[in-house]
Parts: C-alpha cells; structure tokens; sequence
C-alpha cells in the first residue's frame, strides 16, 4: 500500500522549481509531483506554466494527453492489469470475466472507487509469464482470478 | 580461512521476480545463515529462460549448474541435496550453458546477461564491457559510423532502417549542439528485450550510446523510457550513477574530452511515444503528437537539433561490431538482413523467453522446437509477429524464416522482434476487434484516418461479429483498412490494418460465425 501526504501547494512549487531547469522539464515535474502526492493537482497548473514559461493550455494539454497523470487523489492501491495480445493469449480476458462472475468485482467500476483502481495497461514487459499485473510497483506473472480477487480485496490490500 | 564461499545466482529481473525471485533470494540466505553455510548471493539478470524462472545457478569450478523453477519452499530440500556443490535434486537442470535452448543461440547483443551481476562495472569490464568504446575512442568520427555502416545494422526498433546511415546524417550535420536518444518505450506486446537488456546489462546500453555521442559528436543523451518498466527505471538510473562516478560519463568519457552526459526520462504510459517523432515531442515536455516528416529527426530532432534516435537493442550491438568488426557482424544473418536478432518468444507458449539468433530461421523452429508449442497443449491457431501492429500468421505459414524482407513478402512484419502464440480457442474476429480498439485508445489524434478511422473500425467490427450485414460492413472494412494505410501519418494508423487485414484473409470463418449480441460498450 502507498500512502501519500495531502496535497502541499508550497511544497508542489519547491518541486517545480528545484526541476525546472531541466531540459523538457514537464514531464518530470509532472511526475515528482505525481511520486510525492499521488495527483497532480490542478491549482498547480499556472505556476509550472509560469516556471517553464508555456501557456496554461500546454500544461493542461500534457497532464491530459498521458494515462499515467491523475487529478484527482490516488487510490490505496492500484493493480495495473495488463490486457494486451500477449496476456489476452493467456487468458486475462478470462480472468476479468471471472473476477466479475465469482468475486463480484467490476474491473472498469473499480476504476472509479476512492479504495483500489484496477487500471487496463497494455504490456508490462512479462509476455512469456502472464497474464501479468504491476500492483504498486511488484511484477506479478501467471495472475488468475482468485490471486487477483485477494489483490483487491481490503484484507488483501492491507496484506 | 573460512571455507570459500559459493557463488549462488538468482535474478533479479522483473520476469523473475513477478514468479518469486525475491522470495527465493531470501530463502536461500536465510538457509544459508541457519546452516553456517557461506553464500554469496548474486542477483544477476535473467538468461531469458523464462518457463523455468525463478532460475537458480551455482557456481562449481566446471561451470554453472542451473536448478528450476525454483520456488521458496523448494530451497530447504536444494540445501539437503547439496546443490552448493551441485548435488542433484528433482529441479536439476545440470550445466546451464549445456542447456539445449542455451546452445541453439548465437547470444551476441545478450552475451553477458545472465552471466554477470548487472550493476558491477568491474563483471562488466571482465566480461569484455567497454572494449567496443576503447577502440571507437581510437577512431574518428568518420570511421566509426563507417563501421557500423559496414556492419549492415538495421533499426531494431521495427522500421529496420540502416542505423550507419543514420548515423552518417547525424555526423555531417554541422550543429552547436546534438543529441543521443534512445528509444526505451518497448510499448509492444509480446516484447521484452530491451527491459531484459535493460534490467540484465544496463551499461551496455550506456556504452552504445557513448560511442553513438562520440562517433557524431553529441554531447547529451536520453533514455526514453516507458514508465511501465519501474524495474529498468531503477537499474539504469544506478548505473548511470556508477558510470558518472568512474568517468563513463560526464564532461571527459574515460578521460579523452569528449563530454556525454546521459539522463533517463520516464514516459507516461502513452503507446505512441515508441514513434519517434512523438517520443522527441513527449521529451520537449509536449502532449506527444506526431510530427510530419521531412525534415527528419537526424537533421530537425530534439529541440530542433540533429538528433539520433535508435532503439536499445539497435544502441546495445554496436559496442560488439567496434570490437570485434564489423565484417564479424555481417557474417551472421541472411540477404539484407545482417546480424543477429533477438527474438520474444509469448504468450500462449510452453517454453517462453529470450532467443537471440541470427536472421533466418524459420519461426516454426523457434515456436515448436525451442517453444515446444502452446501452454495450453492445444493446437496452435495464430501467432502474431512485430507486435500490435503486427500480422496474425496461420500455423501453415510457421515455415517462413525470420527475416526483414520475408516477412514483408507475406505481408506480415518482424517489428521488434515479438512473437505471441495463440491457441485454437483464439476469436480472431475479436482480435481484429481489439486491433481498432487499441489504435482508439492510444492514437495521438493528430491525423483523421487514425483518430476516426480506428473508432469506425471498432464499430465495424461489432457490426460484422453482430452479423449484421456482414458482406457490405466487410467491404466497408476493406475500405476503411485501405484508406487508414495509405493515408495515415505514421505506423499506428497505417499499421492497425495489418493485424485486421491478416486475421480477415487467413481467418476468414471466424468473421462469419453464429451472431452474437452486439457489444454491451
């Protein structure tokens, strides 16, 4: 489990400016921020427009182009599933059908609560191995639906 | 003296780990410790024999001896069979260079993974590491690209452009400044060498880039790499670390003058970020949308700069072709098609992994032989090479030996090298349903037949799975496929059609089964 502080806007403005010398420096402050907070904030917009010098149209435009930036707080957990052809060969398909039938959980609707986000990712890298998930930063392979039910349950999140 | 401690090696590459490496890893210290038993545990990366991971090698004054899959609560009983010595235990394996699918490789770009723990520069030095970059140092520019030229390198990426051209342009650009980029958004499925090479011999990687900086003279470097792999993120940052620490890197790479300072940037999770062009504007800090060619990155790059933008494995050969020659390189491969590939081997397969072998052989060989066919046991239906954009292969076209030009004679591509199996339970109206769904998502929307074109294809196909008009929306299809490759702006959009193309003409049944409701979404 990750768990992050709130949102700190003065600590968010000593990110950007400690990374704003970078070269293309946007997507690195988007993602310290994201590291330290879990979100990127949407009040942080005009001060890294101001610090790189672009407008807030751009800034907005790169948070809202890449899958990996929320602007909203995180959930607890995040189990990235992998549903791409390798996996799909694999059965992941199956194993959503099942997490719904047997375990009554929704991966899309899940997506939307406070607790545990099961997000679609397509490839983690582990096509011999899968299906495959990133669950907070672990690699799991040869996932089936029971491990991936215990992965989102509460007891299985506080494990 | 203490008793000499033995050499025992578990990966630590996140194929490994994602089957318990890490578990083993304890396991074995801690028997170890409970034993009075001297280890010394090395987290090398992973030899690419995937099915039998988490693999465990000790080292025996014969050589390596190789015991797998191991899981934690097998190391007790390893222990109780001497496997320090290397006794003999159900997992046995015996010598790990003996092992068939070892042998049958010709492990050029990948020699040392496995063998060395990946953050030690001096296993890197021991094993051959920098030689490539001591000779480059000895050459000019000029002759360096001229090397690479000579080895027949061709992007590993998936264009399979000739990288000495590339190379050529980049060092006859007149410029303030240049720049190295590699391209780590490995975003197909079915692949995973570049993370393998990443995770398993980062300085590689690091030494291909400096020769490239020297070779052009470029003096600031990026890896671009997909934020997907937090695995490679940590091993390349370390080494990058080392190698600034011992004057790799820095402003005199090993004391010659020549500056290289080299940084790893994290993408996003966008797929389109593997195109060039796009992965160049994500670098400039832009929502990564792909720009019109010509100019081209090696004249007009990175913030408008010449620019060399290779792929990891395409960076990670040259340090070989500088040591050993480029007409040694050569020697390997067929037709155009020189040196050696590293082949992916997913998905529905009994044996997956890494196979590095030289161009031509005959993808059945690699799926049956050394894949030993499905996991599943059933019969293997499709398989699709060169990744999402890929074609989808019938089993009667397995005889067509991997190869650049090959492929493309059968309309199908080698892309990076990915190859995913697929049993006889595979829906291959789905799959061309999946194909259109995947460009939606994760085109970048500059372009109309991409951004609308994949959206309409969805639809189409759940028209034709609905079996609603299935004569015209198949013409409609047709239609739609022709317009989205001739008209799109890159790969993505041009490319979707060939997944949908191949699995439409070979699996033609499969678009003409009983109706099904129409798609919930």
């Amino acid at each position: 489990m990750v768990h992050y502080p709130a949102w700190d806007q003065d600590e968010a403005r000593s990110i950007v400016s400690g990374l704003s010398h970078l070269e293309g420096a946007t997507l690195p402050i988007l993602h310290a921020l994201q590291e330290e907070f879990g979100y990127v904030d949407p009040q942080i917009v005009p001060v890294i427009a101001e610090a790189l010098n672009l407008s807030r149209a751009e800034v907005h435009g790169a948070i809202t182009f890449y899958h990996d930036f929320k602007t909203s707080p995180a959930p607890r957990r995040v189990i990235k599933l992998c549903r791409a052809e390798a996996c799909q060969a694999l059965g992941c398909e199956a194993v959503v059908d099942e997490l719904a039938r047997e375990h009554g959980i929704d991966v899309t609707a899940l997506a939307h609560s406070g607790d545990i986000a099961v997000e679609t990712v397509y490839c983690l890298g582990n096509c011999a191995l899968g299906p495959s998930a990133l669950v907070d930063g672990e690699l799991i392979g040869r996932l089936d639906a029971d491990r991936l039910a215990a992965l989102c349950s509460r007891h299985g999140a506080d494990a | 003296m203490s008793a000499q401690s033995v050499k025992v090696f578990v990966p630590v590459d996140a194929a490994a780990l994602s089957v318990g490496a890490e578990a083993v890893a304890k396991a074995v210290a801690r028997e170890a410790e409970a034993r009075g038993l001297e280890v010394e545990i090395i987290r090398n990366g992973t030899r690419g024999m995937l099915w039998l991971e988490p693999l465990v090698e000790v080292e025996l004054p014969e050589g390596r001896v190789a015991y797998g899959p191991v899981a934690a609560r097998d190391v007790a009983g390893l222990f109780d069979a001497g496997f320090l010595s290397g006794g003999t235990h159900a997992l046995s394996l015996g010598k790990t260079v003996e092992l068939d699918w070892m042998k049958r490789q010709q492990r050029v770009t990948f020699e040392r993974i496995g063998v060395t723990d990946p953050l030690s520069l001096a296993d890197y030095r021991s094993h051959d590491g920098l030689k490539g970059l001591q000779y480059a140092l000895s050459l000019t520019g000029a002759e360096i690209v001229e090397m690479v030229k000579a080895s027949g390198l061709r992007g590993r990426g998936g264009a399979g452009f000739p990288t000495g051209i590339k190379w050529k342009t980049v060092h006859d650009a007149k410029a303030e400044q240049k720049y190295i980029v590699c391209n780590a958004d490995e975003g197909d499925s079915g692949t995973f060498a570049d993370r393998m090479l990443m995770e398993g011999d980062p300085f590689l990687l690091i030494e291909g880039m400096t020769i490239a900086a020297v070779a052009v003279g470029a003096t600031r470097g990026y890896i671009y790499l997909r934020s997907e792999y937090p695995h490679a993120h940590k091993a390349l940052s370390r080494a990058i670390l080392k190698a600034e620490a011992v004057g790799l890197l820095g402003d005199s790479v090993l004391g010659t003058g020549h500056a290289f300072h080299l940084e790893v940037r994290l993408g996003a999770g966008a797929y389109i970020c593997g195109e060039e062009t796009s992965l160049l504007e994500s670098l400039e800090g832009k929502r990564a949308i792909v720009r019109a060619k010509p100019p081209i990155p090696a004249l007009k790059g990175l913030f408008g700069k010449p620019t060399i933008v290779n792929n990891v494995l395409s960076f990670a050969a040259v340090p070989w072709i500088l040591q050993h020659g480029a007409q040694a390189y050569a020697d390997y491969g067929m037709g155009r098609s020189r040196g050696t590939l590293p082949v992916q081997l997913g998905g529905n397969i009994k044996r997956g992994g890494l196979i590095e072998l030289a161009f031509g052989i005959p993808l059945r060989e690699i799926i049956e032989d050394m894949g030993g066919g499905t996991r599943s046991g059933r019969p293997i239906r499709a398989v699709q090479v060169g990744g999402p954009l890929g074609a989808y292969l019938t089993a009667a076209q397995l005889d067509t030996p991997m190869d650049y030009e090959a492929l493309a004679a059968i309309k199908a591509m080698l892309g990076h090298g990915g190859i995913v199996v697929f049993d006889d339970t595979v829906d291959m109206a789905r799959q061309a349903r999946f194909a259109f769904e995947f460009c939606a998502k994760e085109s970048c929307g500059k372009c109309t037949p991409c951004r609308i074109g994949a959206t309409r294809g969805v639809e189409v196909m759940d028209r034709i799975i609905a079996g609603v008009e299935r004569p015209k929306n198949i013409a409609v299809l047709r239609d739609l496929n022709k317009l989205m490759t001739d008209a799109s702006l890159c790969a993505m959009g041009g490319l979707t059609p060939m997944p949908v193309m191949s699995a439409l003409n070979h699996f033609a049944e499969d678009f003409d089964r009983p109706s099904l409701p129409l798609a919930a979404e």
